[in-house]
């Protein structure tokens, strides 16, 4: 393994000197991505290590190779992984002796997916066997004589990988150790080292790559062939299927899943310098400017945390009321929980349900009924909106609702047409001479005065909340408390109580008249 | 207190050091009187989920590569997704058909959003700009295409806040901004997180004037606007926080992290509330939504399932497997009816 890596080095400045090589190596991975997604640990080492080091990192920003989602979880996988492999509350391994050969350190799908399900604290079996599958397809045991990194529940035989073949060891094995290791296998003459299909092609396709240094990879191979020649029969068997579960897991078969890959917006991220060096202080005594900037960020810091030291807060127990409170008040709503008035169009394949939503007329009980549960609710439904309108017009109150609408109008504006609309719903609800004033308070009047002198799309936005509260402790309960309401309630189509409001717990006849 | 010009001295700089101590350690007192019960025990009273039917019912094949990011249509069956082979694709999910598939100038499209009339897209991702492109059944959608915003870094997330004309962006800059669509101006930026921001999400509230934010600095802010400014923030995840989303009541937010758990914070209580979490589920978490009673809390993971969280008592309800790699994307249909979750096995699912 040694000489592998020292002459991987070499390799490596080889495989730099020209675009087509590395163009071609995007070819053979398949994998366009992990190339350009490829950690670099040793990017962040220089940013950190070649300037001056910054006596301290906030924890937030510290983002070594070591934290990174990816090794996150390799830490937790094996955690496990040494769980399973205790000698004595471990999964039994064993040396199972057939007809006229040994398979030495195996052990059974069924005997590992048993120890999980008493050992860790999945639901059922599903569950163990999608863990299983997964711990495996990152290359932490594997079936020892298949290509393809899943577990069974059966008889069929695993083997443990050795911690050195471990993800977590930053392995981005290069294209020419494939390349040896491939060719390695073709010299020793095993059936249990014949090269699959796939890998028979792989392996054409990097000799056409690495024509020109062919020669260097073949050596090496050979070199390595002969090491691995002089070992124990049994212990060979062992490494040679773990360096092939290593390749299994780097250079999968295809149609397998790659578990190396790393999410793009993750690995854009390790590879910055260190993100936020504006924000990491540097507290030396040459850089005054830093100093400044540290204390600014200290004092900020003590401010926001004032802040919330004045907040007042609820407690726990009012949070949970609210939250099963709204529970309750939407769960009729729930298509999760409570078939709709049409069924769901997407288990039914019918869409009744959009159709009839889009029509003014038939409108549900279940529907008027939520108007009730506050004024956003009546307002974000077309029909309940202007029915609240006629109400409000009865009333000879609408004046309120339309600032309110044209603020929020506003609001949504391009910002070429904010200034207009600004000094329009000016001139129409606030001015002296406003054609359709509203009532508000002096001190909306007098914020929203001062925000004239300097106006954007938020200028209304303090009277408009005013206005709101008004209407919602106003006329809108008045218009819940009105006949009209009630008479739109009554008369609406009763089609919940047919349904029926379902408990919960009574799935199984919802699944039943559904299916 | 501005008395120094000179620059601080080491005695400053210690001094508001154990002050913020101090400070921190006063918060945390404040906030365990807040602790009198736990979420689960007064959940205890509800009935147990004992039963849940969702199945797959459209599986949405067509892209060539990892979808990384997709959007519901406002008229509750359209999806728009993005892809990391550099394809945008508007889908009528109901149908499974293909209505547009748009080629994107660069690959990786890792964010997507429909605007709510239904009648624009936008996306971007590592070419670090946003661009809309109207929606018209007539015309190569790609004539009419505008770059409306440019980032210093990748732009991760993006979300027009009820309107067409404004559309809002997170990105790896570590800012969120706000952006004029019709100019390209810039009106607000939101400065405060010190890595990525990955996820944003619009508060439900009628002003929606607030949004939130999640990043790779393990923190959860919310923000105002109208001023830029942050007005709250939340910590106590242990790796980078991937998503975001408000409780339909929007007194709550809904996190998902790579430190595979999922949490609740309350903001009227300034705190975590809750931790969705099980010994057995190691990898992370990417993308979290609610069911429009705020009960069932739906997390796509990188173990390529999706598990279904009871919120208020605190316990998984079920597994959903069908994907074949990490669930990158996930969301409940407008009005509530399905779950559409998008995968790094290139396709997208629809359940219910």
């Amino acid at each position: 393994m040694v000489v592998l890596r020292c002459m991987e080095r070499c390799t490596k400045q080889q495989d730099q000197g020209g675009l087509h090589a590395s163009r071609s190596t995007d070819m053979v991975t398949m994998n366009s991505d992990k190339v350009s997604a490829k950690r670099k640990p040793e990017i962040i080492g220089c940013a950190g290590g070649s300037k001056d080091d910054p006596p301290f990192l906030p924890l937030s920003t510290s983002n070594s190779s070591e934290e990174s989602p990816n090794h996150l979880l390799y830490k937790k996988m094996e955690k496990i992984v040494e769980k399973m492999q205790d000698e004595t509350i471990g999964v039994p391994v064993r040396t199972v002796k057939s007809f006229m050969t040994k398979i030495p350190s195996v052990f059974t799908g069924s005997d590992l997916i048993m120890w999980m399900i008493k050992n860790l604290d999945v639901e059922d079996q599903a569950e163990a066997l999608h863990l299983a599958h997964l711990m495996a397809a990152h290359g932490y045991f594997f079936p020892i004589d298949d290509h393809m990194l899943t577990v069974k529940n059966d008889g069929t035989f695993y083997r443990f990988q050795t911690p050195y073949f471990w993800p977590s060891n930053c392995w981005e094995p290069e294209n020419t150790d494939y390349a040896v290791y491939l060719c390695k296998r073709t010299m020793q003459n095993k059936t249990r080292l014949e090269l699959a299909d796939y890998e028979a092609e792989n392996l054409a396709r990097l000799q056409k790559m690495f024509s020109r240094k062919w020669e260097f990879i073949f050596m090496q191979a050979e070199a390595q062939s002969k090491v691995d020649k002089k070992r124990d029969k049994l212990e060979r068997k062992v490494l040679d299927s773990q360096e092939r579960a290593f390749w299994d897991v780097h250079r999968p078969m295809p149609g397998c899943v790659n578990t190396t890959e790393i999410d793009i917006k993750k690995a854009c991220q390790i590879n910055k310098p260190i993100h936020g060096v504006k924000l990491v202080p540097k507290l030396s005594p040459s850089s005054t400017e830093l100093g400044i900037k540290l204390v600014e960020n200290l004092k900020k810091q003590v401010g926001l945390m004032r802040i919330r030291l004045d907040r007042r807060n609820i407690k726990v127990s009012k949070v949970a009321e609210a939250c099963i409170a709204y529970f309750e008040q939407y769960l009729e709503y729930d298509s999760f929980f409570v078939a709709p008035e049409f069924a769901n169009p997407w288990i039914s394949d019918n869409p009744e349900l959009w159709e009839q939503e889009k029509l003014a007329k038939d409108i549900s009980a279940r529907r008027v009924k939520r108007w009730a549960f506050g004024l956003q609710e009546l307002l974000q439904d077309p029909i309940g909106r202007e029915h609240f309108i006629k109400f409000l017009d009865k009333e000879f109150s609408g004046e309120n609702l339309k600032f309110w609408e044209a603020v929020q109008k506003l609001k949504a504006l391009p910002q070429s047409a904010v200034q207009d609309k600004v000094q329009e719903i000016w001139a129409e609800f606030m001015a002296s001479d406003a054609s359709c004033p509203i009532n508000v308070d002096s001190r909306s009047c007098e914020v929203t005065k001062k925000n004239m002198e300097n106006p954007d799309r938020w200028t209304f936005d303090y009277a408009a909340a005013h206005v709101y509260q008004l209407m919602k402790s106003d006329s809108y309960s008045r218009y819940l408390r009105s006949e009209m309401y009630k008479e739109f309630l009554n008369g609406s189509k009763k089609k919940t109580s047919v349904k029926g409001i379902r408990s919960i717990v009574s799935f199984s006849a919802r699944k039943e008249t559904i299916t | 207190m501005t008395s120094e010009v000179s620059g601080p001295s080491v005695d400053t700089v210690e001094s508001l050091m154990k002050e913020a101590e101090t400070l921190k350690i006063k918060l945390e007192e404040e906030r365990q009187k807040l602790n009198d019960v736990t979420l689960a025990s007064v959940a205890e009273r509800l009935e147990i989920i004992n039963y849940m039917n969702i199945k797959p019912r459209r599986t949405l094949k067509g892209h060539q590569a990892k979808v990384l990011c997709s959007d519901w249509s406002p008229d509750k069956r359209h999806i728009v997704s993005s892809s990391q082979d550099g394809k945008m694709i508007i889908w009528d999910a109901y149908t499974t058909n293909k209505e547009h598939a748009v080629t994107m100038p660069t690959t990786w499209v890792m964010a997507c959003a429909y605007a709510p009339s239904g009648n624009l897209v936008a996306c971007g991702g590592l070419d670090n700009k946003v661009t809309v492109y109207p929606l018209s059944l007539d015309e190569d959608v790609t004539l009419r295409k505008k770059t409306v915003g440019t980032h210093t870094s990748y732009m991760s997330c993006c979300i027009f806040p009820n309107s067409d004309q404004q559309i809002l962006t997170g990105s790896g800059d570590s800012t969120c901004a706000l952006w004029d669509v019709e100019s390209g101006q810039l009106l607000q930026s939101f400065h405060g997180h010190s890595a990525d921001v990955m996820t944003i999400d619009l508060a439900p509230s009628e002003t929606g004037n607030t949004f939130v934010s999640g990043s790779c600095d393990k923190l959860v802010l919310i923000w105002d606007m109208r001023s830029g400014h942050c007005v709250q923030s939340f910590e106590g995840h242990e790796s980078d926080v991937n998503s975001v989303k408000f409780h339909p009541s929007g007194d709550a937010v809904a996190t998902g992290s790579d430190d595979s758990t999922c949490r609740l914070f309350d903001l009227r209580a300034d705190k975590e509330v809750a931790t969705y979490s099980k010994e057995s589920i190691i990898f992370g978490v990417n993308s979290v939504d609610f069911s429009v009673s705020g009960r069932l809390l739906f997390s796509g993971y990188n173990d390529y399932t999706v598990n279904v969280w009871d919120t208020l008592k605190c316990v998984r309800v079920c597994l959903l497997y069908g994907h074949e790699n990490r669930v990158s994307c996930l969301q409940v249909s407008p009005d509530g009816t399905a779950l559409s979750t998008g995968s790094w096995d290139s396709t997208l699912r629809v359940w219910a």
